[in-house]
């Protein structure tokens, strides 16, 4: 069997082994309804579709997503089943990667777990389907990013409570980075070429693309080389922490 | 076969191991001794892949660590320091995912599993969670995880460390049960462990080896190697007496053993000479020891001088 899957396996596994999964769906689920029919009004605004649903993601996911990366390879090093991961006959990229593959098979799991609600859409209206997948395919993009970061944040340390914190930080600057409250500083202090940077650098403005249903070469793009910048940084930070 | 030349490693200005050299071949069981913080986790993470050396190479049956990693970990099993594992796994998933991930045939996985298990006495504890175990039971999964896939080369970084005599002498056991063609590094600061399954013993310190001989070969560098030691009551008059014995240098008294003991000058046997002392004079003693020499003495004057051998 591929080392990745074997890893994949036993990652995932472990996740429903605890009780943090179960806290951890319950939470992500309560709070997505929560947020979608009391602050984003999705029956008053009495139109079939899930945006209310969707805007919420990007903020739910800054505090739920570091929760679930926080223990990636903090909790290795802490307990040193690091130095036995790494002594098996697999390479660093294989490890780094089944890990990462797990956690977003995991998010993915809850994110499915949302599926009465676009049930409840179709059973209440006629919404367009096809905008609904592609906000779920954004949405999961998304997620994979904030846990890219969250890995290669993981990495760097034995703490999971610091862990946590900086991927949320990154993460909020991440998300803001296409507010026009961070632009209009940005615009202050730096040239116009490094500003237009910032606001592509916004997970907002890429997730939003996707979920108005046009799925954009460049949006996939976008989360495709950041997950594969902080996933390669992640082994980079492990073989310069390996010795602490 | 481990070869290793020159190997170093270095964190930023500390030096944790300096130019270290030798070779272990097949059948030996070789006992990595020196103080803590001497470089004998940090070869040992070397040889098992884990850091990367600052300098020189090591090559572990045929193959090199760096260049063809994959290679040399699979000819290896390793046991880190502490015995980590995944503790919310039982005995049973991780054996599992360990005999997936080295690539044991499905088929051949159940038998090779329990097999290990009833070696290493695991059957009771099998389907609990490993974080609930006691700490002789945490080292003997690491020790199974480590002898799995059957490995030509085993590293075992301290596996008796903090178990009670009777873990010890079940790991002991283990070790020396183990077939007879392969390499065995064991690091330890418990020195009857050495005499006790070592076939060679390397000391280091300060990362540099300063010792590397027979356990037989170490005592004998004893100041205590074939001396005599008495018990009686009388320790003064047994000093005297055993001051007149021939090829006896300096006899020395141990008042809180209450043992005197006498030591023979360099390449001299007074044993006998002794035994015949206590008949001729008969002498009241309790008891009478021929020392082998002691290790613990030859590790302490070998560390802490630093003199090479």
């Amino acid at each position: 069997m591929n080392p990745v899957s074997v890893i994949f396996k036993r990652e995932l596994a472990s996740y429903f082994s605890t009780p943090v999964a179960y806290v951890f769906i319950v939470i992500f689920l309560v709070l997505a309804n929560a947020f979608a029919f009391q602050l984003g009004g999705l029956f008053e605004r009495g139109q079939a579709d899930l945006r209310p649903f969707f805007d919420f993601h990007p903020w739910l996911y800054l505090f739920l997503v570091p929760a679930v990366a926080m223990r990636l390879w903090a909790e290795e090093r802490n307990t040193g089943s690091i130095e036995l991961l790494l002594t098996l006959p697999v390479t660093q990229t294989q490890a780094v990667v089944g890990k990462f593959l797990a956690a977003w098979a995991f998010v993915g799991i809850a994110l499915a777990l949302t599926f009465p609600i676009w049930i409840t859409v179709n059973y209440l209206g006629d919404p367009d389907n096809g905008v609904i997948v592609t906000s779920y395919i954004g949405s999961l993009l998304m997620a994979g990013g904030f846990l890219a970061i969250g890995s290669a944040v993981s990495a760097a340390t034995r703490s999971q409570v610091i862990a946590f914190i900086i991927t949320v930080v990154i993460c909020f600057g991440l998300l803001l980075a296409g507010h026009p409250l961070v632009l209009g500083f940005a615009k202050m202090a730096l040239p116009q070429w490094l500003v237009d940077g910032v606001a592509a650098l916004s997970f907002i403005t890429h997730f939003t693309s996707i979920s108005k249903g046009v799925i954009d070469l460049r949006d996939l793009i976008f989360f495709g080389l950041l997950i594969g910048f902080f996933l390669y940084a992640t082994s980079v930070v492990i073989d310069l922490k390996k010795a602490d | 076969m481990i070869e290793i030349k020159n190997l170093t490693k270095r964190y930023g200005d500390l030096l944790a191991v300096d130019s270290v050299s030798f070779t272990v071949g097949a059948g030996e069981v070789l006992g990595f001794l020196g103080p803590n913080g001497a470089g004998k986790s940090t070869t040992m993470k070397m040889i098992a892949g884990f850091l990367t050396p600052s300098n020189g190479s090591i090559s572990v049956c045929g193959f090199d660590v760096e260049a063809q990693s994959l290679e040399a970990k699979r000819c290896i099993g390793y046991l880190p320091e502490g015995a980590p594992a995944y503790g919310e796994m039982t005995p049973a998933g991780f054996l599992r995912f360990i005999a997936d991930i080295r690539g044991i045939a499905p088929g051949a996985r159940e038998q090779r599993i329990r097999d290990v298990v009833m070696r290493l006495g695991l059957e009771r504890v099998f389907e609990q969670p490993i974080e609930t175990l006691s700490k002789g039971f945490k080292r003997r999964v690491g020790l199974a995880q480590a002898i799995l896939h059957d490995p030509k080369v085993l590293v075992l970084d301290e596996p008796t460390d903090g178990l009670d005599p009777n873990q010890k002498h079940e790991v002991r056991t283990l070790i020396q049960g183990l077939a007879k063609d392969k390499i065995v590094i064991v690091s330890t600061h418990i020195l009857e462990e050495v005499h006790a399954v070592c076939t060679r013993a390397i000391i280091i310190a300060n990362g540099r080896i300063v010792a590397d001989a027979t356990p037989d070969e170490l005592e004998a560098r004893s100041r205590y190697h074939h001396a005599v030691t008495l018990r009686g009551d009388d320790l003064e008059g047994l000093k005297l007496a055993l001051a007149g014995v021939a090829g006896v240098g300096e006899v020395a008294i141990d008042s809180e053993d209450k043992v005197v003991t006498a030591f023979p000058r360099k390449g001299q046997s007074i044993f006998a000479a002794v035994t015949r002392l206590i008949q001729d004079r008969k002498l009241a003693v309790s008891e009478v020891l021929l020392e082998r020499g002691r290790l613990d003495e030859v590790f302490r004057t070998i560390t802490q001088t630093g003199a090479r051998s």
